[in-house]
Parts: structure tokens; sequence; C-alpha cells
């Protein structure tokens, strides 16, 4: 099947149920997006698929044809940081940072449906990200820094 | 005679042992520095001062060589060395450099030297050197845990940058004909009294041919430039922007994929397996057995991982319980003289005191690491050399291991440690390298990256020990006059140990962290004891090992024996507390949270617990509210006394990353065993904690002590009792068993 990853196109042939996530990690050798569960429960896998954050462990590989991924690497780069990616810097929120790619792209995607996100919104839409170093505080002021970033924008 | 070193090596020598069997060793030996690992194979051109410092023509390199598990010190290292040199961190790459006895770590030990770490007497510290010493020589241990890297490092890596910069100051003075004193130093250049400068790069050729300095004083802290303040960690970009290479990300040309099964009855053996239907799947290369299982090798992580699943095997029995029931029997029945561990404490006498008595019995279940990067290496066995590509926090036990597994020379293994996307305690354990290692052996001269599947990770997890606790506290005339604690436990020490070819001899001083050494000299009866058991589940070091459970059972018992007395949980606990900076910790935390008392109305209630592990005090108080839905999390205040502030922003992060790291296990986790597997598969049963739960947490650090200490482990202990005692406060129920969901609703 044809589809984008970071506008450019790649053709995959692999099992019609292999997850996005490893055709993503082990077909096309992009590792922005992490293995952590497989089962939808941690969200380090996280993705923009067509423009909603999805879990990409949860999506197969027969549901790509024609679509658009944005994974972490598409969101920004350390050279031109998208305005979650600086908030995620001024707040020095990683420790082992594993879980931050899922965290980034779940944050980036709450920001693109509702840009004035209320701390029930946040707590809501961010709880299906694991963090095990407990970076929650630091999470929560980012999202809010970043919305302020891209209100101003 | 074994030579101390085989002693040393095989023995894990603690405390009094050591200085009872009489080890002697020449002052000069332990002194004598390591060569420098970084000049085997230095270019012409570059010069390396001293293990943690390399300049060539081209660029500064400093060498961090302690595992980075989430807790920073990689940046905190490069700081610790740039502040001295006089470079900024934007100047200059960090490496985590090659294992070598130089790096060997001098902290670590300190914890197990059989004196409380607030004890700073001429014997403790006698003991301690003494204990230094026997480390250096028989066993030079590049290590990272126990909270040690910060106080390991602090000396040694300012000391390193310093000694650089005056033997560059040298060359410069050489090479100019301006006399040394009249040289400063700025942004990685000697700068000359008229103002120009020469890049250190520019000086590298000749600052390699002078003998480097030694003894450079170290700079007052009130001069520092980088230290003390906030910082930006090195790998912070990287891990905001998914370009961190993680050992799981590790690509190499013609590299394949694994992941194993291997008995999920820990210790079992596999008594037969049939691999037919997974030979015949897609992208399946090999399948191969290894030491209790089995390997499948793919082009793909998930098409390995689909294959193993459709392996049938034939497992056998557990050599330990197989139901979760028969742990704790087993456990309850621990406490007697024949599994005494230790009278570790006894102050007046706890039988004799008078008063009104408290009586509870605590539990504290096993719990997985469960680390969010699943456990895996890469490892290529070449022609007489293989490299290796995992992070580790004991390195050269990995190349050892290797070394072992493939034949191949120690000095031809190579590790390239990685960062660690998150440990507690998990990547202390060899099992996951030296499956690896068994896998590339047997596809040799192809990279092998093997990967856990998330609930290989969990099967195959060395959890954290059970723990039991029974006690009984006195109170009269509104105070309390006595505890006498009892913890049984397993020997973690013992168990990880024996999983390196070490024995331990003595008693396990982590079954009583945390409880023997608690600083309250103004209790005139203590007493506590430990008992310990090896026959159950391998267990392993959990982020603060011991203290976990044993503040969990000395901070509730008092609690129910402060609030049986009817006296306030932080006055009381001020009372009782004789050390300074303890006492300090307990009153800033009550000044952050304005403490009026345990009930604040309308549901509400307050938790305080004071927990002292790794040489660190700390106090914690928990705010909850009951509703209708159940406990809310509200907030969290901490103070804790760290002797020196590195970076007070990545201190803070720490800090409340393990006060919710205590929290939330505490809350939902529990390891069960049954049929001799643990039942907890993958995070939907043991996640911790999620956002929604997460409180607000306000910390203060303090620097009273007069040493500097880690900050990894110490916020874990006070967390799960100051939560406990919250809950006590706004409900009366008193939970005195991990998880707490299993007593209580949480929001």
């Amino acid at each position: 099947m044809k589809f984008t990853v970071n506008g450019t196109e790649h053709e995959v042939s692999v099992e019609d149920d292999m997850p996005l996530l490893w055709v993503l990690r082990d077909e096309l050798n992009i590792t922005g997006p992490k293995y952590g569960c497989g089962i939808a429960q941690c969200g380090a896998c996280t993705v923009m698929l067509d423009g909603q954050a999805v879990r990409s462990c949860q999506v197969t590989a027969d549901e790509l044809e024609g679509t658009e991924v944005t994974t972490i690497e598409g969101l920004g780069t350390p050279d031109a940081l998208h305005a979650v990616q600086a908030a995620w810097v001024e707040h020095q929120v990683a420790q082992c940072g594993y879980c931050q790619s899922g965290q980034i792209m779940q944050a980036a995607a709450l920001l693109d449906m509702n840009d004035d996100p209320s701390d029930e919104d946040i707590d809501q839409v961010m709880s299906g990200n694991l963090c095990r170093c407990g970076t929650y505080p630091r999470i929560r002021a980012a999202v809010k820094t970043a919305a302020k970033t891209l209100q101003e924008a | 005679m074994p030579s101390l070193g085989k002693i040393a090596r095989r023995t894990f020598l603690i405390g009094s042992a050591a200085i009872a069997g009489g080890v002697a060793f020449g002052v000069y030996a332990a002194q004598r520095p390591f060569a420098n690992p970084n000049l085997d194979d230095l270019p012409k051109g570059s010069a390396s001062f001293n293990p943690w410092v390399i300049i060539d023509s081209d660029k500064i390199t400093l060498i961090a060589t302690h595992a980075d598990k989430g807790q920073g010190i990689f940046s905190a290292q490069a700081a610790m060395i740039a502040e001295e040199l006089d470079v900024d961190l934007d100047q200059v790459e960090i490496s985590f450099g090659v294992p070598d006895k130089a790096y060997y770590n001098r902290a670590a030990i300190d914890v197990m030297a059989g004196f409380p770490m607030y004890d700073n007497s001429p014997t403790a510290e006698t003991v301690r050197g003494f204990l230094g010493g026997i480390v250096k020589l028989a066993l030079p241990l590049m290590a990272t845990g126990g909270s040690s890297a910060v106080p390991d490092s602090y000396d040694k890596l300012r000391q390193a940058g310093a000694t650089a910069r005056e033997t560059l100051k040298l060359a410069a003075s050489q090479q100019s004909g301006v006399p040394v004193e009249q040289l400063k130093t700025e942004r990685g250049a000697v700068i000359l009294p008229d103002g120009s400068e020469i890049a250190y790069t520019a000086l590298a050729g000749a600052a390699a041919g002078i003998t480097p300095m030694a003894d450079i004083p170290l700079r007052d802290p009130k001069q520092w430039r980088i230290l003390g303040k906030p910082m930006e960690r090195a790998d912070m970009v990287e891990k905001s922007t998914g370009t961190l290479t993680y050992g799981i990300d590790f690509r190499t040309e013609g590299m394949l994929h694994a992941t194993i099964k291997v008995n999920p009855r820990q210790g079992g053996a596999m008594v037969g397996f049939d691999a037919s239907e997974a030979e015949g799947m897609p992208g399946v290369k090999k399948i191969v057995e290894i030491t209790g299982g089995v390997a499948v090798i793919a082009d793909n992580t998930w098409r390995a991982i689909q294959a193993a699943e459709a392996i049938e095997f034939d497992w056998g029995e557990a050599p330990y319980p197989a139901e979760q029931d028969a742990h704790w029997e087993l456990l309850s029945n621990t406490f007697t003289d024949a599994h005494l561990n230790a009278e570790a404490r006894v102050e007046g006498d706890v039988e004799a005191a008078e008063g009104e008595e408290v009586v509870g019995e605590y539990r504290s279940p096993y719990i997985a690491h469960a680390p969010l990067e699943p456990l895996n290496a890469t490892i290529l066995v070449g022609e007489n050399r293989v490299d290796i590509w995992t992070g580790h926090q004991i390195q050269q036990y990995v190349e050892q291991f290797v070394a072992e597994i493939t034949g191949v020379d120690q000095e031809n293994v190579h590790l390239h440690n990685m960062f660690i996307g998150g440990s507690f305690g998990h990547r202390l354990e060899f099992d996951f390298v030296k499956q690896a290692a068994e896998i590339a052996n047997q596809m040799r001269g192809t990279p092998i990256q093997m990967t856990y599947s998330r609930e290989e990770d969990f099967a195959h997890d060395f959890p954290r020990h059970i723990t039991m606790g029974r006690g009984v506290a006195k109170v009269k005339d509104g105070k309390v006059t006595a505890l006498d604690i009892q913890i049984a436990g397993q020997s973690v020490m013992r168990s990880q140990m024996g999983r390196m070819g070490m024995s331990l001899p003595g008693p396990d001083a982590q079954l009583h962290e945390g409880a023997w050494d608690a600083p309250n000299f103004n209790l005139p009866n203590l007493r506590v004891r430990s008992y310990r058991t090896e026959a159950l589940a391998p267990v392993s070091s959990w982020r603060a090992v011991g203290a976990g459970p044993n503040v969990f059972i000395y901070e509730t018992l008092l609690d129910e024996a402060i609030h049986k007395a009817g006296a306030d949980p932080l006055a009381e606990r001020i009372r009782l507390m004789g050390h300074e900076p303890s006492v300090k910790v307990l009153e800033a935390v009550g000044e952050m949270c304005s403490w009026t008392g345990p009930n604040i109305g309308e549901g509400r209630g307050r938790g305080v617990a004071y927990g002292f592990s790794f040489g660190v005090p700390v106090a914690t108080i928990v705010e909850v509210t009951a509703t209708d839905a159940g406990i809310k999390l509200d907030k969290a205040w901490v103070a804790a006394d760290v002797g020196k502030v590195i970076d007070p922003v990545n201190l803070e992060n720490l800090a409340q990353g393990g006060t919710i790291f205590g929290l939330g296990h505490a809350i939902n986790c529990e390891i069960t065993y049954a049929d001799g597997m643990a039942e907890q598969t993958n995070y939907h049963d043991h996640e911790g904690m999620r956002l929604y739960q997460c409180p607000e947490i306000a910390f203060r650090p303090l620097e009273i002590g007069t040493k500097i200490r880690g900050f990894g482990e110490p916020p874990i202990p006070p967390s799960a009792p100051a939560l406990g005692n919250a809950i006590f406060a706004a409900t009366g129920q008193r939970i005195r068993e991990m998880p707490f969901y299993k007593h209580i609703d949480f929001v």
C-alpha cells in the first residue's frame, strides 16, 4: 500500500494486520513513535493519521492506503521546534523521555481541536498517555504554555 | 588463601564483616589513580587530561559515564566538568564513554557501610573510607544505582574540569610566554592579558605533551556559573523531538530483530516446545533455544513477537509457591528467631515501656518495574569481537557476561551504553543481555536486536520484594513513648546478587533500611528487627529498595500511635526527631502548606510522613478529599535536604516524579502469582499513576547537610504513608496494605 509519512510517500508490502507502529519503526526506520505496550494502554506510539491522534499500535496496514501520517519527526525538528515541543523544552518536561513523543503528539492534536483547553480537558485528553517517570505536573504546564503560544501566533 | 580481589568479587563485604576479616591493604595502592582509558586509542594531536576530558583540534568531549535512565545525570555530569573547565554545554560533545575501572563508583558503597547515612562520626567515616579502598582495589565497579551518581561525581568531575583547565593554561603560557598567573579562561578559551584568546582546541596538541596538573583547589560554590542554577538538560531537545536514539531505536546494516519466550514461572525449566507453526510464519529467519526458553529471529519485531506467540510450550513448575496466598502465609511464618536477619536498632526497652498499646500489621506487595522502554539489547558477535548496544547500570558486568557466553575475550567485548527509557531498577538485571548474547552467538556475523514484548517484560520481571510488618507502639500522656517494629521480607540483595554469581554473607540491611535508621533520637524506646526468607519469587532492587516498604510500615504505625496519643502528626514527629536536618525538612513542609492539623474540614484530610533514605531526609504532606466517587488527591508538598542543589529544575522534576511514582504504585499496583506466574500482564492491570489522578506537587530543597546527595530514590518512601495518613484524616479509615485501591475507591 501507498501512504504518506511526514510529507514523503512510501510504498510498503506487508501483512494486512501489521500495526502502523511496526511499519514505521521496522519497515521505514522512523523510530520517534515508541513501542510501550502494544494494546493502546500507554500512548507512546501516538501519531497523527489524517490529522487525528491515534495509537499506531492499533492501526493496521490495511487501513493505510492513501492516508497521511505525521510522526513526532514531522511535527518539528530540533532547529524548528513546534510550539508544543518548544513548551516541552521550556518546562524541561522529560525525564527518561520515552513517552514524550506520544505525549507531544497527543498534546498537539488536543490543541489543534481546542486552543484553550481547561484543566479538565487536559486531564481527560492526556490521561491515555502513561508516563512512568511522573512528569505530569510539567506536562500540564507545558500544554498551557503551548496553548498560549499558539493563540498568540 | 584466596586473594582479596577474589573474595571481594564473589562476596560482598559489608560493614563490620570486612573489618572483622582483618583485610588490609596499602594506602598507596588505594590512592593511586587508575590509568586513563582514553589514552589507549587517542589520536595524535588530541589531549586527554584525565578519564573525563578529551580535547582535539575540532572539539571538546566530556565523558559522562553514569547510566542515564531519565534522572538527568548525563547532563549533570557534564555540567560538573564544565563548571571548572570554563566551557558551556553548547560547546561540547558529551559521551557515555567506554566501560573501564577508572570510572568506578566511589559513593555506592556508603549506603552499605553499616552506619546510618547521617552518622558522620570518625568511626563511620573510617569504615566508609576503608570500604571505599576495598571497592577500588578489588571491585572497581562502574555502576549507577543507590542514588549515588551525584555524590560519586561531584568532587571528581569538578576536579577533572579543574585539572584540564589548569593544564591548558600551562600550555597557553608556554606557547605565548605569558605567565600562568596572568591567564584567564572563559567559554572554551584561554584569555591573554591583551584580551586575545587561544581556543582550547588550538591548545590540544601542545597540552597533550604536558603531564596533567593535579590537586587544583575547587572553586567556591558562590562563584559557580552553571551549577546550582536552572539548566537546560542536554538531552531535552532530542527527547522532545523524537530524535534521541534509545537502545530500542538503534539500527545497523543487516540487523535482524528477535524476541524471546522463557518460562513465566521464573526459574522453572522448559520441558518442551513445538515451533512448527511459528517456523513457517512471515519474516521468521530462525528459531533457537536459549536458557530456559526459545528465541524467534525475524526481519521485524512484530513478526518475531507474532511467531513467538504461536509456539506451544510445556513449562516446568515454579521453584516457589505457585499461589499468592502461600507467599503471604510463608512470610507470616517468618517472624521467628530462626529467620532473624538482624536486631538492627535497640533503644531503651520497648517491652518494659509503659503506655497504651497500638498494634498493627502491614503489607507491601510485589510490584513490577515496568519501565516504558521494554528491555532490549542489540549484539553483534563477530570474529574475535563483540559489540553490544544497550543501556545498562552495571556496564563492566555486561561485558563480562557476554564474554562468558560468546567465548570472546572480555577486552574485545565492547558495550556502547545507550540512553535508557526508564529503569527503576530493572536495568540492573542481566537476563535480557545474556539472552540477546545467546541469540547473537547462534547468529554470528548478524547484528541481532532482541526486544521483550511488554507481556514478556511483565512475566519476566524480578519485582519489588513483598514485605510484611508487625508493629506495637505505646503512648502515654499524649506522647509516643515506644515503637517496636518487626519486618519480614525477602532478601533482595541475595536474590539479585545471586543472579550475578555473588553471595552475601550476613544480614541484608535493605530489610530494615528506612526503619532502623529513622533518626527519632527523642523516642526513648525503639526496636527494629528484620526477618528474612529466600523461599519466594525472585526479586530485585525496585526504586528505593527496602526503604519503600519499611517507611510505609514505620510511618503508618507512628501515625496510628500519634492519633491514639491525641497529638498533632507534624508536631509530634518534630518532637521525636533529634536530627537537625530532619527537623528542618518537617518544619519546611509544614510551612509550605500552612499546616493547621490533619483535619481541614469538608471531607478533606492531610497526612504527613517522613522518610530517610540514601542519606536524604524527606518530608511529604498529602492532601486529599473524600468525594462520593472516592478519594481525590488534591495536593502534595515535599521538602528534602540534599546537601547541595546541582540543578533546581531537574531536582524539582525528580521530586514530583518520585512522589508520583510512590503514590501511583501505592494506590494501583501489585504483582500477584497464580499457577506460578505473574497475573498482571500489561499496563491495563498495573498502570501506576495517570495524569488525571496526579495532585499538584510543590517542592522545597534544603542545603543543610555537609554531604551532597542523590535524589532519584529518596522522594519515594514517604509518599505512600503520607497518602495513607491523609486518607485516615479524611475518612477515619486506616489502610495498612498496599495497593490502597483494594480497600478504598479513588477518583
